[in-house]
């Protein structure tokens, strides 16, 4: 039944990647390109693609297009996006009630303290990686970068207010 | 006490406007939740996020669940799933539903040209703040640069970085 197989497969993408969009891109075309052929790969090119001019994470993304995509049908969507969700659901809810037994351990604290240089460098890594010659393409896109930096640094521009002005800039220039 | 929907509308409105991978949208909670609604101060919201980068699956996901959970127990918990989950999913439904599209238009190509740089500003201005309140000082600047050097440059994945400071913390606070 490929509502199942769907559900299943998209269990295992979230269940196994860890670090976030760009590393689960690896592991979701090898399940539904190589794997089941579900989609091509130039339609899954195509998912990244959509999943980079629209908002949110991309493992959501795209298992939501390829569910609908196999199925005609929202049920395809539902399955894969609860599939592909449910481990983080369940591993979450394991280190709350882990973490509310050892609220008070010095070794938690002492790994949660341990962890934060971690994490600021996973974060330095993604604006690294989007460095790349699809997004700062021209001496405008580094100009757009500096001028945000600037902006955004100094009068705490929101990034919805960003979102809106760079749009307008980007119209500007390349429309 | 924060309702459960404040939370689910908020992360709706976040997950609705946020442009790129979920990467981008860490900051842009941070500011709503530490900054605009007061909900966390700065560490419990880096502490929270070390959590989320240690899980599986989506991190914005994962980092939704735990700040609701933190602000209203199950019910944020869901609300946070929700909020997190739907507005991506709702958006490439109706694209997946829609034959033509939208990434063909001549002026939304355009403009995703002009934010798409700005949207690595987005992600690295708020580091310094974040660096404040991890309260980096000296030589533990090296380990963010570490991090970033080897998954960019040496294509390490990033869960044996958090494995070592799960490691390198557990044994520290064992001595301690």
């Amino acid at each position: 039944m490929i509502l199942l197989e769907l559900f299943l497969s998209f269990f295992k993408i979230g269940l196994f990647s860890f670090g976030g969009g760009y590393a689960m891109l690896a592991l979701i075309q090898d399940e539904v390109v190589t794997r089941h052929h579900w989609v091509t790969m130039g339609e899954f090119t195509d998912i990244i693609a959509i999943s980079q001019i629209t908002p949110g994470p991309i493992s959501i993304n795209s298992a939501t297009y390829i569910g609908y995509k196999t199925t005609n049908s929202i049920w395809g969507s539902v399955m894969t996006t609860f599939g592909v969700s449910l481990p983080s659901f369940l591993v979450i809810a394991f280190l709350i009630y882990f973490i509310a037994k050892c609220k008070n351990s010095p070794v938690l604290k002492s790994i949660l303290l341990a962890l934060r240089p971690v994490v600021i460098g996973m974060v330095l890594t993604a604006a690294v990686l989007l460095m790349n010659k699809e997004n700062i393409f021209d001496i405008y896109s580094y100009i757009i970068l500096v001028v945000s930096s600037v902006l955004s640094y100094y009068k705490k521009l929101s990034a919805f207010g960003m979102f809106i002005a760079s749009s307008i800039v980007g119209i500007l220039l390349y429309a | 006490m924060v309702s459960a929907f404040r939370i689910f509308i908020e992360f709706f409105k976040i997950g609705f406007f946020t442009v790129g991978s979920g990467f981008v949208m860490i900051p842009i909670i941070q500011d709503t939740v530490v900054n605009r609604r007061k909900w966390l101060t700065d560490e419990e919201f880096m502490d929270a996020l070390s959590v989320a980068q240690s899980a599986p699956g989506p991190n914005i996901v994962s980092l939704g669940i735990l700040i609701g959970w933190r602000l209203r127990r199950i019910q944020g918990f869901i609300a946070g799933a929700l909020g997190t989950i739907l507005p991506s999913f709702l958006i490439i439904l109706v694209i997946a539903m829609m034959a033509n599209n939208v990434r063909d238009n001549p002026y939304v190509i355009a403009a995703f040209k002009g934010v798409k740089p700005a949207v690595i500003s987005l992600i690295l201005i708020p580091l310094i703040g974040l660096c404040k309140s991890a309260k980096i000082k000296g030589w533990a600047y090296i380990i963010p640069l570490l991090v970033c050097g080897g998954v960019v440059f040496c294509g390490i994945s990033p869960i044996y970085a958090i494995l070592l400071a799960i490691l390198f913390g557990a044994i520290r606070g064992i001595r301690k």
